[in-house]
């Protein structure tokens, strides 16, 4: 059950509004993105250019139509102008739909290739990420974040399109009466101050309004995750009343922040108004003799266009902000060191007999605790060697090191296959020869015949019945309506716990392994599936070198060896009836587990 | 259980309906934007009337040689004057539009909120918490959107063009009629886009969901492709699927900018045809500079209502999908009805009598057959049976979390069904396997259900449940919050809590649902230790399929297949040498023979 408290999101929306328009790490980071991109984001912008240019171009001709052809009567003139007119609306259609196809399939390209890359960099990072990493932060940076640059990809187009056009809008007005264009042209830098004044005050608002949104939506979320307890505790009407308390609050800040965004609109349709208003004086003061009336009507047509693509760059500000904090985010991953599993010297790990050494090993995670303490131990090919211990006991680590989910140091001590340091072959020819079955099984999306085979794509359909006949599995998985073409929902949860033990040991063995590693769940299981994985246990430790974190009983009798641990040290090794007779640490723990059972017998 | 088909379908233009009925509750808000609308559309339309006249007069005073200086005043301030009223008015419409949709929203949470947290447990069975939540954000935004978009854009927009083309008309009918000819011919071609669009962004959003599994998995299961060193088969697997989105995307994108673009194009070349034909008129003298200049200024008014029409048509169809998908939830009804006399009760004695009950989650299969059980006030009770032998669901029919389908519940001889729901459920202390804690602090999770408790009242509850000393070892105590960036608990630490959240009503009947099946030796040793404490002076049904845990009941019913099999004591079960017998057997077989051994 994922808990959101009020601390994660309402952080990142800070982060990301308090954060630049235009972050030159981040942008930085993008441009190699773009090199793969350099034919289409050339034509992107050869196109843009000429759709620009027509487009602005089309009151400039209707001001020619009028004033050398209407204002002299030249119907035949006209027509041309028109004809004109209308071959340039087509090219402008044509750059129009080519520029917007072109940065589509850009930007596009762009955002696969980063997603791409982010997921590979993601499956080259340490498992140590992994442990303190919540699932959703990733999520929501793959798509969350990834999401936000997709529409910045748009926006950019748009608004360097719409800049562009006002640098046209400005050409084009200057070339028709200079005079003109520059008393006109005295608004623009007065909007451009009004929106950046407006800005500031809309920014406090706007990060107001984001807050009680995500706590809002946060207290939403906790209520739907926890719905059945809230009807068994009866608390329906507090938490009403504590929602209604945000929801308000929420209505609130998004009111003012409503107020302030449509705030700037009267300065604009002022400002219109005054641009328009001088157009029409001094125009009227100067026709005539600098110039005529298509320039007056081409100007008002302009001014009517001045504002929109002021406007889109403002809104688009904010927009931009957020995809620079995401471009952030997901740079922040792209910079975590990759573990570095191999160096050029590793080699590969031939075909093994399965003797395992650990020698002298100690590890910790942090640099305070070590978790291990000086393990020696050795179990040879074919042997299964049982591990049991107290939580903490360092039963877990030994074999997460051991299957290389971390890596050992030097002065740590060494693992040794066949006396070959496991640090010294590459990581995956070490795992293709093992298995690991872990504590909750782990099923994928899929059929039952898909996570059977997992990587092992190319396995025949009979090879992986065989593998699943050794495991106890065929039955339940022949009954089920679809077989082995059954697919399995959301993590298995049309299984049952055991059913899903079972598959996970299918998979395990698909591979035949020569080591095969195994932690017992210790979830609840019913009792003939619990019989049928007893039986299928010793199938699996057959003619292999088998370590198992064992918590049923009649595991760890049946092993040849049982290593007892005690926070991260070796207690004592040897098989079960060795260890009762030793009056140790085994029979402590063997006593007090079946303590009340000694009672009932009694 | 897993379920985003929509069943009952409701037909789309009940949602339009359905909202606008919404939005009308708000009528004084509605009214004033619609006015504020009317009045800012009007001085914006009348504007252009103003500039043509002051086009007409600098153009005949051109043949004059005299500047009409002070008309042209007039008209500035005239012109400056109506769009500053427009920009006021605009204002008010723009926030009064927007903010009427918030208030739509706000309505919306507080009744998805509502809803999701009184409506039964059948409803919670078969909606995934991720689709919920899902909905409550987006489709709610969507709704919210759309409403503004549906209510006061789309009239705003139709008046403007209903004016203008009516403005154009008048202004001379024919060139009126061939500058908004465009508009049919745009608006068949919308329709034909929609239809493909939908299709289109459908097949987006379910490739999308499927990559999002692909990482997810990968993301949850990273212990798994690590251990088996598949990253190239997990890259391969979303590599694929990346390109899949890359194409569909591009494929969407592509037919919009079609779209856009020809919608661009017929407009620019009716402007074409206005100045051809316009200018022929004026030619001759049929029309003024200054209505020509009104015919272009209008055009280029009309662009925007035009491209604006895609943006419509979207949000249309997104108000209809985010509508069903948020109604489907809001209109889903309780199974679990209450009468309206139900009794009150404050404490219960705790008599608990199942009498021939019957019960299915599902009307074909029943869980339950015929059931009679009864649990005497103060009785320690365990129920023991394989999985799928309906334990948990006599856990749930207790609280009334569903409704038998025969027989009844009583509760001190009084039919549940007849009990007031809340006051029921306070007399039941409910503890599952599964702990869901809430991201505040360790105080206000144990005394969620009892939001009056006094600090020593929790105290005790947390010592009664054996987790008061670790709490004590925790830097700010009970003010810790709980949840990701607060303390992470490890399972058994959470199931003690979730023992104090119980046991803090003292509750006359206590319900231990498989609750030390999956926690660490050393928690399922602290919590058999207190159980004497947390049992005490209340009837308590423990259920469980480990003998280790029930045999020190009072009574132990063992149960298959939704019917009782057995009962008694244990050493009566063992000596039956039935399905009890068996599945000791197979539990701790094993440890009797080396007991046997042993010698103390």
């Amino acid at each position: 059950m994922k808990y959101r408290p009020q601390g994660t999101s309402v952080d990142n929306q800070i982060e990301e509004i308090f954060g630049k328009a235009y972050d030159h790490k981040v942008i930085s980071r993008l441009v190699p993105f773009l090199k793969p991109q350099k034919k289409l984001l050339f034509m992107a912008i050869s196109a843009m250019l000429i759709f620009v240019i027509t487009q602005s171009s089309f009151p400039y001709i209707i001001k020619i139509g009028i004033d050398n052809h209407i204002l002299t009567k030249d119907i035949e003139g006209l027509t041309w102008v028109f004809v004109a007119f209308i071959s340039i609306a087509f090219i402008n259609w044509g750059s129009g739909y080519l520029q917007e196809t072109f940065a589509s399939r850009m930007s596009q390209g762009v955002l696969q290739n980063l997603r791409s890359k982010l997921f590979s960099h993601l499956q080259k990072l340490p498992m140590s990420f992994y442990d303190k990493t919540e699932v959703g932060r990733l999520m929501s940076r793959m798509h969350g974040d990834v999401g936000q640059l997709q529409e910045v990809g748009a926006l950019i187009v748009a608004t360097s399109g719409e800049l562009l056009s006002l640098i046209g809008i400005i050409i084009f007005l200057m070339i028709m009466s200079f005079k003109l264009a520059i008393i006109t042209l005295i608004v623009v830098p007065a909007l451009f101050i009004l929106l950046i004044v407006w800005q500031k005050l809309a920014k406090k608002l706007y990060i107001e309004n984001r807050i009680s949104h995500s706590v809002t939506i946060n207290n939403l979320a906790e209520t739907i995750n926890g719905s059945k307890i809230i009807q068994i505790l009866t608390r329906q009407k507090t938490n009403m009343q504590l929602f209604d308390t945000k929801n308000s609050h929420l209505l609130k800040t998004s009111k003012s922040a409503t107020y302030v965004s449509s705030g700037v609109l009267p300065g604009v349709d002022f400002l219109t108004s005054i641009a328009i208003s001088l157009v029409i004086f001094f125009g009227s003061q100067m026709i005539g003799h600098s110039l005529d009336i298509g320039v007056l009507i081409a100007f008002v047509m302009y001014v009517q266009r001045f504002f929109d693509p002021l406007r889109q760059i403002t809104m688009s500000y904010t927009q931009f902000q957020r995809a620079m904090a995401s471009g952030n985010r997901i740079f922040e991953i792209m910079d975590i060191k990759p573990e570095i599993n191999e160096s050029i010297r590793s080699k590969e790990l031939k075909s093994i007999e399965g003797n395992i050494a650990f020698n002298n090993l100690t590890f910790s995670y942090t640099h305070n605790n070590p978790v291990l303490k000086n393990i020696n131990l050795e179990v040879k090919s074919g042997e299964t060697l049982a591990i049991v211990g107290h939580t903490g006991s360092g039963k877990t680590t030994l074999i997460s090191l051991l299957s290389r989910l971390y890596n050992i140091p030097l002065e740590s001590g060494s693992i040794e296959i066949d006396g070959i340091n496991i640090q010294n072959v590459t990581r995956d020819s070490l795992l293709n020869q093992m298995s690991i079955v872990l504590q909750e099984p782990f099923l994928f999306s899929g059929t039952i015949m898909d996570n059977i085979k997992y990587r092992l794509t190319e396995s025949s359909r009979e090879e992986v019945i065989n593998a699943s006949k050794t495991v106890n599995a065929h039955n339940f998985i022949s009954d089920l309506e679809l077989g082995y073409d059954t697919r399995i929902l959301e993590r298995g949860s049309n299984l049952s716990t055991g059913q899903r033990q079972l598959i996970s040991f299918a998979r395990a063995i698909l591979s035949n392994p020569k080591i095969l590693i195994l932690d017992e769940a210790t979830a609840n299981i019913d009792s003939t599936t619990e019989d049928l994985i007893q039986n299928a246990l010793k199938n699996l430790v057959h003619k292999r070198t088998a370590i198992i974190i064992a918590h049923r009983l009649s595991t760890i009798r049946d092993a040849d060896k049982i290593a007892v641990m005690d926070q991260g040290s070796l207690i004592e090794v040897g098989n079960h009836i060795e260890l009762i007779k030793s009056n140790g640490l085994y029979k402590k723990l063997y006593d007090f587990n079946y303590d009340s059972i000694e009672l009932a017998n009694k | 259980m897993h379920q985003t088909i929509v069943i009952n379908k409701i037909p789309r233009m009940n949602i339009i309906l359905r909202l606008t009925k919404m939005a009308t509750c708000h009528k004084w808000n509605l009214i004033l934007a619609y006015l504020c609308m009317l009045g800012a559309t009007t001085s914006f339309l009348i504007t252009p009337k103003f500039i043509g006249k002051a086009v007409d007069k600098i153009s005949s005073s051109y043949n004059e040689g005299i500047i009409p200086t002070s008309l042209i005043i007039e008209t500035i301030i005239a012109i400056v004057l109506l769009m500053s009223i427009r920009g006021f008015l605009s204002f008010w419409q723009t926030s009064l539009g927007e903010n009427l949709s918030h208030k739509i929203a706000y309505s919306l949470r507080n009744m998805f909120f509502n809803k999701v947290q009184t409506i039964s447990f059948d409803f919670h069975d078969r909606w995934h918490t991720g689709e919920l939540i899902s909905r409550a954000i987006s489709d709610i935004e969507n709704v919210r959107m759309s409403i503004n978009m549906g209510l006061m854009r789309a009239p705003y927009f139709l008046a403007m063009f209903i004016i203008v083309s009516i403005l154009l008309i008048n202004l001379h009918w024919l060139l009126g009629i061939i500058s908004i000819a465009f508009m049919p011919i745009i608006s068949l071609n919308s329709i034909n886009v929609r239809l493909k669009m939908r299709r289109l962004l459908h097949k987006i959003q379910k490739t999308t969901a499927e990559l999002s599994t692909i990482s997810q998995e990968n993301f949850s299961g990273a212990k798994v492709v690590r251990s088996f060193a598949s990253s190239k088969y997990e890259q391969s697997k979303f590599d694929s699927k990346n390109q899949e989105i890359f194409y569909q995307t591009v494929d969407a994108e592509k037919l919009r900018a079609k779209n856009a673009t020809f919608m661009r194009f017929a407009f620019t070349v009716s402007i074409g045809i206005v100045l051809l034909i316009g200018g022929r008129l004026v030619i001759n003298e049929e029309l003024t500079w200054g209505e020509l200049t009104q015919f272009i200024i209008y055009m280029q008014i009309l662009s925007m209502p035009v491209s604006m029409a895609a943006w419509l048509v979207n949000a249309y169809a997104r108000a209809v999908s985010s509508g069903e998908r948020l109604f489907e939830i809001l209109d889903s009804k309780s199974k679990l009805k209450e009468t309206s006399n139900t009794l009150k009760i404050n404490k219960s004695n705790g008599h608990i009598l199942f009498k021939d009950v019957s019960f299915g989650y599902d009307e074909n299969n029943l869980v339950l057959k015929n059931l009679n059980l009864e649990i005497k006030t103060g009785e320690k009770i365990a129920i023991i049976g394989p999985p799928g032998s309906g334990k948990t669901t006599i856990a749930n029919l207790i609280p009334r979390f569903y409704d038998v389908t025969g027989g009844k519940i009583l509760l001190d001889n009084i039919d549940i069904k007849q009990i007031n729901l809340n006051s029921l459920r306070r007399n039941i202390g409910l503890i599952q396997q599964d702990i869901f804690l809430f991201a505040t602090t360790i105080k206000e999770n144990i005394s969620y259900g009892k939001e009056d408790a006094t600090m020593e009242e929790v105290i005790q509850a947390a010592k009664t449940a054996q987790i008061h000393n670790y709490i004590q070892t925790l830097d700010k105590g009970y003010d810790t919050i709980l949840g990701e960036r607060g303390t992470d608990l490890s399972g058994g630490q959470r199931q003690r809590l979730g023992i104090a959240r119980a046991v803090i009503l003292n509750p006359s009947i206590l319900i231990m649902d498989d609750t030390t099946s999956s926690v660490d030796t050393e928690t399922e040793t602290l919590i058999n230790q207190s159980l004497e404490s947390i049992m005490k002076n209340r009837t308590t049904l423990i259920i469980s399929n480990r003998i280790s845990t029930v045999q020190k009941a009072n009574k132990i019913f063992v149960l298959e297949q939704g019917e009782i099999i057995e009962e008694g004591l244990h050493q009566e079960l063992l000596e039956k040498n039935g399905i009890y017998k068996n599945i000791y057997n197979l539990q701790l077989k094993p440890t009797e023979t080396q007991s046997k051994n042993t010698i103390k």
